[in-house]
């Protein structure tokens, strides 16, 4: 029993283990709190979305996960990282070169905008081989495993290991970062916006690509975007971040289909979508909060169509109506949001 | 329609790029960034292009509104030809100076397309100068304000005197809008003007769009490389959608039609690529349906159907260029591709496998 409460959201293998995780930038207009008492386990060998707007703390919970935060910005709480064999590792509580130990060999990154990342005067070859002798591997070995990962993400190994990062496009870049980011086989890979800059058609063929070499490789994915419905199809479980911090966690198709959080609905209802009708369609009421001046209770309320008395003065806990504990929100009514808020998507389907 | 109906009429419209003229140029580096379209746009028409990078389609709105010449064929405002009347024909009989001030721009970066060391004020201002230099300081002031305020920008007077750097990414959209509009267009070409908003805005910023255009009598002309925004804003307006591959124009009707029954294996690739937000819809669309992901250089395109080299369906037949085919009676719906010729030799050539 005690086992089975321990981990948040039915999660039974977690490799990463976040309690209580809080960044924090002093700022002159005041403390400005971007990621608030985060709890979360990720599961070993999932693919976890994170969905959040700009500025909802989704890439400071990237950068924590790698212990990478930017300074000035001070990072509290525990973030445990489980690897496959071996002690747990308390990941805030690494020497400077234990931690870089720690990322690439075992927590892999790749960052929005990452295509700029590679040295413009290095061809894409010499990343690989620097990547492999910083590491102390084998280089020959390493360099077949890199062509190798190039083929599968429909690369001709030669023609981009010989070129310099210019004469690529976009959309190869990115995946020859990708093939760099998994060069020294992580168990973790952790994506920040990484098709945030290409066309809608070559995000979607390396979202494919991601499922399939990640399932191939047994790796635990996870992948932040603001773009919902492009996780929508990739994530096993979803977490919706607003103002900072999660407010509803759950198994991706109960998200898309039963959300229960008044924010995940609106959002939902707001995405651009083929199959729904554009006249349902609405953009969501106000305007997301600011990092200084968080509301207090629960901090949706001046948007929510739900919210009284109540809300302004309590943050609500993480909670479910069902009993099922995988798929939670943090509202006070979450009885009530899908009757209140009907999703578009869903009404398309009883209406056929 | 007789041509002077269309606001803006293209005709076998060429845009080719040539590298700059030296000791190592060679002719096969001619981009062709847009090669033989023609395109008609009316008043109050809404008229979506999408295509991946590089296809063109920048170009072709650049092409439509006279900030682009074109290389061959001709770009006619309301029946002028705009280079004959940029190029000082005596004969013009819309000036120059009234064609630019009708055809207007909403870039993608809406950042980068405003002047930083200027208030929001000043910037709208200068556009009211031009338009209406009749009216005094004060008029045109309450103008933008009334501008902003229509635009939800409340309250209006504190974001007249904000700077871009103080307007959150919607708002800098919302402001080129704005100044845009002041200049009383008939056609606004919107070159990705969502694409860099969250998706939760993107449709607040369409539905603006549409709502200004019934007031403001304006066609719209917007390019997207998603194809979820361009058939929203085209689906609300009942206007059309164009696809475009390297250069050309490859399938062309009304959005609602050409969502329904799509024709072009690349349309059925763009509309694999709009992400569905229905996961039981979405599970048997898994793997990719082209055969290679990369888009082939656009200085050497390939021979014939130029997507022949990534097509799932593409025969021995497709490197020969497929002519234009309507696929309804009324001609609205038009395709460049074999499979929509029932009776062609392509349903018996061999299947390309590489």
């Amino acid at each position: 029993m005690q086992a089975e409460t321990k981990h948040k959201f039915d999660v039974d293998d977690p490799i990463f283990e976040v309690r209580n995780a809080s960044v924090t930038f002093d700022m002159e207009r005041g403390e400005s709190k971007v990621m608030d008492s985060i709890d979360i386990d990720v599961d070993r060998g999932e693919i976890l979305g994170v969905v959040g707007e700009s500025g909802s703390g989704k890439s400071m919970f990237a950068s924590a996960l790698l212990d990478a935060v930017p300074k000035p910005g001070v990072l509290s709480g525990e973030i445990q990282y489980y690897p496959e064999d071996g002690e747990p590792v308390d990941l805030l509580d690494q020497s400077e070169s234990e931690i870089k130990e720690i990322r690439w060999e075992e927590i892999s990154m790749v960052f929005q905008g990452a295509m700029s990342s590679f040295n413009p005067t290095m061809t894409i070859g010499d990343h690989f081989e620097e990547t492999l002798q910083a590491h102390g591997r084998d280089i020959s070995e390493g360099m077949e495993y890199a062509d190798e990962l190039l083929s599968e993400l429909y690369l001709e190994a030669d023609q981009v290991l010989g070129s310099y990062p210019h004469e690529l496009s976009g959309g190869m870049k990115q995946r020859a970062l990708l093939a760099l980011s998994l060069l020294l086989e992580p168990e973790v890979l952790v994506m920040d916006e990484p098709t945030a800059a290409l066309d809608l058609l070559m995000q979607r063929s390396i979202i494919e690509l991601i499922r399939d070499i990640g399932e191939e490789r047994d790796l635990t994915i996870v992948f932040i975007t603001h773009d919902l419905p492009l996780v929508a199809n990739l994530a096993d479980r979803i977490g919706v971040l607003y103002a900072f911090e999660f407010v509803e966690v759950g198994p991706a198709y109960d998200i898309l289909t039963d959300s229960k959080h008044p924010y995940t609905r609106a959002l939902l209802n707001s995405t651009p979508n083929l199959d729904t009708p554009r006249e349902e369609m609405r953009p969501i009421e106000g305007k997301s909060p600011d990092p200084v001046n968080v509301p207090a209770g629960c901090s949706y309320h001046p948007r929510c169509p739900l919210s009284d008395e109540n809300c302004v003065q309590n943050d609500p806990p993480f909670q479910s109506d069902d009993g099922d504990t995988d798929h939670q929100a943090k509202c006070h009514y979450i009885e009530q949001t899908r009757r209140e808020i009907p999703l578009n998507l869903q009404e398309v389907e009883y209406s056929e | 329609m007789s041509e002077t109906d269309h606001v803006v009429s293209l005709d076998d419209v060429r845009v080719h790029f040539e590298p700059e003229s030296g000791l190592f140029a060679r002719d096969d580096d001619v981009v062709k960034a847009v090669d033989g379209i023609s395109l008609d746009i009316g008043e109050n028409d809404v008229v979506a292009l999408v295509g991946e990078s590089g296809c063109g389609k920048s170009t072709l709105g650049k092409t439509a509104i006279g900030t682009q010449r074109p290389t061959e064929g001709s770009v006619s405002y309301r029946g002028q030809d705009i280079w004959e009347a940029r190029d000082g024909d005596s004969d013009a009989e819309i000036p120059y100076e009234t064609i630019r001030r009708s055809l207007q721009i909403i870039h993608q970066d809406p950042g980068a397309s405003l002047n930083p060391n200027k208030t929001v004020l000043h910037s709208l201002m200068v556009p009211l100068k031009l338009t209406e230099p009749d009216l005094n300081t004060f008029d045109r002031r309450d103008r933008v304000h009334e501008m902003l305020s229509r635009v939800g920008m409340e309250p209006p007077k504190d974001y007249a005197n904000r700077y871009p750097h103080q307007l959150s990414g919607g708002e800098r959209q919302r402001v080129a809008l704005i100044r845009a509009l002041l200049m009383n267009p008939d056609l606004i070409f919107a070159d990705e003007a969502v694409s860099a908003l969250d998706v939760s805005l993107r449709i607040d910023m369409m539905d603006l769009m549409l709502e200004l255009q019934d007031q403001f009598n304006t066609s719209f002309l917007f390019v997207s490389h998603n194809l979820s925004n361009a058939s929203y804003i085209t689906g609300k307006a009942d206007g059309r959608i164009g696809v475009m591959y390297l250069g050309e124009l490859v399938e062309l009707g009304p959005i609602d039609e050409v969502i329904q029954n799509p024709q072009h294996p690349y349309t059925k690739a763009l509309m694999w690529a709009a992400p569905n937000l229905n996961p039981d819809a979405a599970e048997d669309t898994t793997g990719t349906p082209l055969r290679k992901i990369d888009v082939p250089d656009p200085r050497n395109p390939p021979a014939g159907c130029r997507f022949h080299t990534r097509c799932p369906n593409a025969r021995e037949a497709c490197k020969q260029t497929p002519p234009e085919t309507d696929v309804d009676a009324d001609g609205d719906h038009k395709v460049a591709c074999y499979r929509a010729i029932d009776d062609h030799e392509y349903w018996d050539s061999p299947e390309l496998s590489d």
